[in-house]
């Protein structure tokens, strides 16, 4: 125990030193994650927000041929560009981008209109474009309004109740509260929590092993009279330390970056205030023993710091694959997938976002087993550091 | 007093060491010379406990290093052939980490570093992190780690690598005070004029075997050479005409 605590001191002591540590445990990692999600997030909302403002621009060819439609358009706020083009210059102008969306109306279009024919509409658009697909969506939707507007007016011409031609009124009740529906944009949100967290613990994770090796001084230290159990435990201790503070920060950033964030703008609100900023802490601290254990016995592997460098980067993605699987089905919390240490957490966060409520049994579920997994790490690590093959 | 008895050592089809024997005793220097690769290294990290022998036995003043590793050890101070510093410690914290780490008392280890900063001309970088420190004043804090807890055996793995002519002149003051004071020092090295100058006993090692365990001047005698190094040479060429 003694022991446990001089490594974990020295090695406190040591990194709070060290000016790599530092910056990557208090500065970029816990900072990255919420200034690039900020500016990404008021950067999406800015745009949702000026799309539905922006009157939708078209070009149109043909317009002659449809007086009608070029007027309807027109009431309806769509800003038309008048030219006249034959089919391949309407595709040749959309693939050049001259014109994002081109509609062109036929020769054939007058008599067949006239004759309560279908008549047909070309609707010139790239869909691998996704600023022009939306284009093209918002003028599909005017398009076909203009339609069933006209088949109305036929069927009463015809003395026939245009009501007969809706058979079903489908209306759509959205249930997502205004924090459900943000939890889309800031699903995500967990995932640069546990990486400030990791990023906290990174350099110690390798200096205090690889690095060790590396200096010249793990020799020296493994020829005391100490518990090896002991001195990596000191180590872990003292890394575990470090995730704790760069995770702190990580959060108060967040809550930090979320008072700017205009999201009340397109009505969604953040549940992300002191209160939500502590349970989180709460349920990532069972996952900080973990990232300390996982991150100490990879490097504890490796021959110099580059290399451990290079695999603790890895190390990093890895809790991002439950996170990332669990969107490609979204999945939703169930007391099973608490297990799953880093997508439990992210659950458990995602359910607090959306002030859904959490169960105590899942958050002890989720501790437990990230917890067990560390004892686990920890166990293979210290075996690994009493082999001989440790000296390298 | 280290005593090494018939230690071997395999890594894979290598025989880094074969039937190892020999005994370094108090109030002497022992050099265990070799040339590089010989197994002086091997030989040492079994003293201490940091391999694991295939077979024989290492004891530290009677006790076996394998059996009571922390007890044995504690009578040890080791100074590795890596003998790094954590370079954002001051001297002082180097040496205070070690010692606490071998359990003593901050007052104990108060006095006792403030005694082998003096001994080992410390006082003008004691307080000063390890980062610029010159090669010479690296081992004086790297020896002084060795020995905080006071131990009455120094084993040194190439002691003398990297050092300049001044450094290594200290380093041979520091061995020869460690031997007034009665203590048991064992070193590696592959340069004669270095044990020749030192050494109270010589073990020559060469390919994991011990070829030679006299005092300078019975290997002389024996060998019938002027000096050491043509001695060693005999020594080396009777093996290589015999393996």
């Amino acid at each position: 125990m003694r022991t446990l605590f001089i490594v974990f001191a020295k090695e406190f002591l040591e990194n709070l030193r060290d000016r790599r540590t530092l910056l990557s445990a208090l500065l970029f990692g816990p900072l990255f994650g919420p200034i690039l999600f900020g500016l990404m997030v008021s950067r999406m909302l800015e745009q949702s927000v000026v799309e539905s403002e922006v009157p939708l621009k078209l070009t149109i060819s043909g317009s002659h041929y449809a007086p009608g439609l070029t007027q309807y358009l027109k009431a309806r706020g769509v800003k038309l560009k008048f030219s006249e083009l034959s089919e391949n210059e309407a595709r040749a102008a959309v693939r050049g981008g001259v014109s994002q969306v081109v509609l062109l109306v036929p020769e054939e279009y007058p008599q067949l209109f006239a004759a309560s024919k279908p008549a047909p509409l070309l609707l010139f658009a790239d869909s691998a474009d996704s600023q022009t697909r939306k284009i093209a969506d918002r003028a599909r939707g005017i398009l076909g309004a203009y339609g069933s507007t006209i088949a109305q007016l036929r069927l009463e011409l015809r003395g026939v109740s245009p009501l007969l031609s809706l058979p079903v009124a489908v209306n759509e009740v959205d249930v997502a509260t205004p924090t459900g529906r943000a939890v889309v944009v800031l699903g995500f949100m967990t995932y640069f929590v546990l990486f400030a967290l990791l990023m906290g613990g990174l350099y110690l994770a390798i200096d205090s092993t690889a690095g060790e090796r590396e200096r010249g001084s793990l020799e020296a230290l493994l020829s005391l009279p100490v518990a090896r159990s002991a001195l990596v435990g000191g180590k872990i201790l003292a890394t575990c330390a470090y995730m704790c503070i760069s995770l702190a920060l990580s959060l108060t950033a967040f809550v930090c970056v979320f008072r700017f964030v205009p999201l009340e703008r397109i009505g969604m609100s953040a549940n992300l205030g002191l209160k939500t900023a502590l349970i989180f802490f709460g349920i990532c601290l069972p996952f900080v023993p973990l990232g300390a254990t996982l991150m100490t016995f990879v490097a504890s592997f490796t021959r110099s710091y580059r290399e451990a460098q290079t695999y603790l980067t890895t190390v990093l993605l890895v809790p991002t694959l439950p996170i990332a699987f669990a969107s490609i089905y979204s999945l939703k919390p169930t007391s099973s997938l608490m297990f799953i240490p880093s997508l439990s957490q992210h659950l458990l966060m995602t359910s607090v976002l959306k002030d859904e409520p959490i169960f105590l049994p899942d958050v002890l579920v989720s501790a437990a087993a990230s917890l067990g997994l560390a004892l686990l790490l920890f166990v293979l690590t210290a075996r690994h550091w009493r082999r001989e093959t440790m000296l390298g | 007093m280290i005593e090494a008895t018939g230690l071997t050592k395999r890594f894979g089809n290598i025989e880094a060491a074969k039937d190892v024997s020999f005994i370094a005793r108090d109030g002497e220097i022992t050099g265990l010379l070799g040339a590089n690769g010989a197994g002086k290294s091997t030989c040492l990290r079994m003293l201490y406990g940091v391999l694991t022998p295939d077979g024989g036995k290492a004891c530290i003043d009677g006790i076996d290093i394998r059996g009571e590793t922390s007890k044995a050890r504690a009578h040890l101070g080791v100074l590795p052939h890596a003998a790094g510093l954590y370079n954002n410690l001051t001297a002082r914290e180097n040496i205070r980490y070690f010692g606490s780490l071998h359990g003593m008392s901050a007052q104990r280890l108060e006095s006792r570093t403030a005694q082998l900063s003096q001994a080992l001309g410390m006082e003008a970088f004691i307080e000063r992190r390890a980062k610029g420190f010159s090669q010479g004043q690296r081992i004086k804090v790297a020896l002084a780690r060795a020995l905080v807890h006071d131990p009455g055996n120094v084993v040194l793995d190439e002691p003398t690598n990297g050092l300049d002519v001044m450094a290594i002149r200290n380093l041979r003051e520091m061995l020869l005070a460690l031997k007034q004071e009665g203590r048991c020092v064992l070193f590696s090295s592959h340069v004669m004029q270095e044990v020749a100058a030192l050494c109270d006993r010589v073990v020559i090692i060469g390919h994991g075997r011990v070829l030679a365990d006299a005092t300078v001047q019975e290997i002389r005698e024996r060998s019938g050479t002027a000096t050491l190094e043509e001695a060693f040479l005999q020594v080396l060429g009777d093996t290589e005409g015999v393996s």
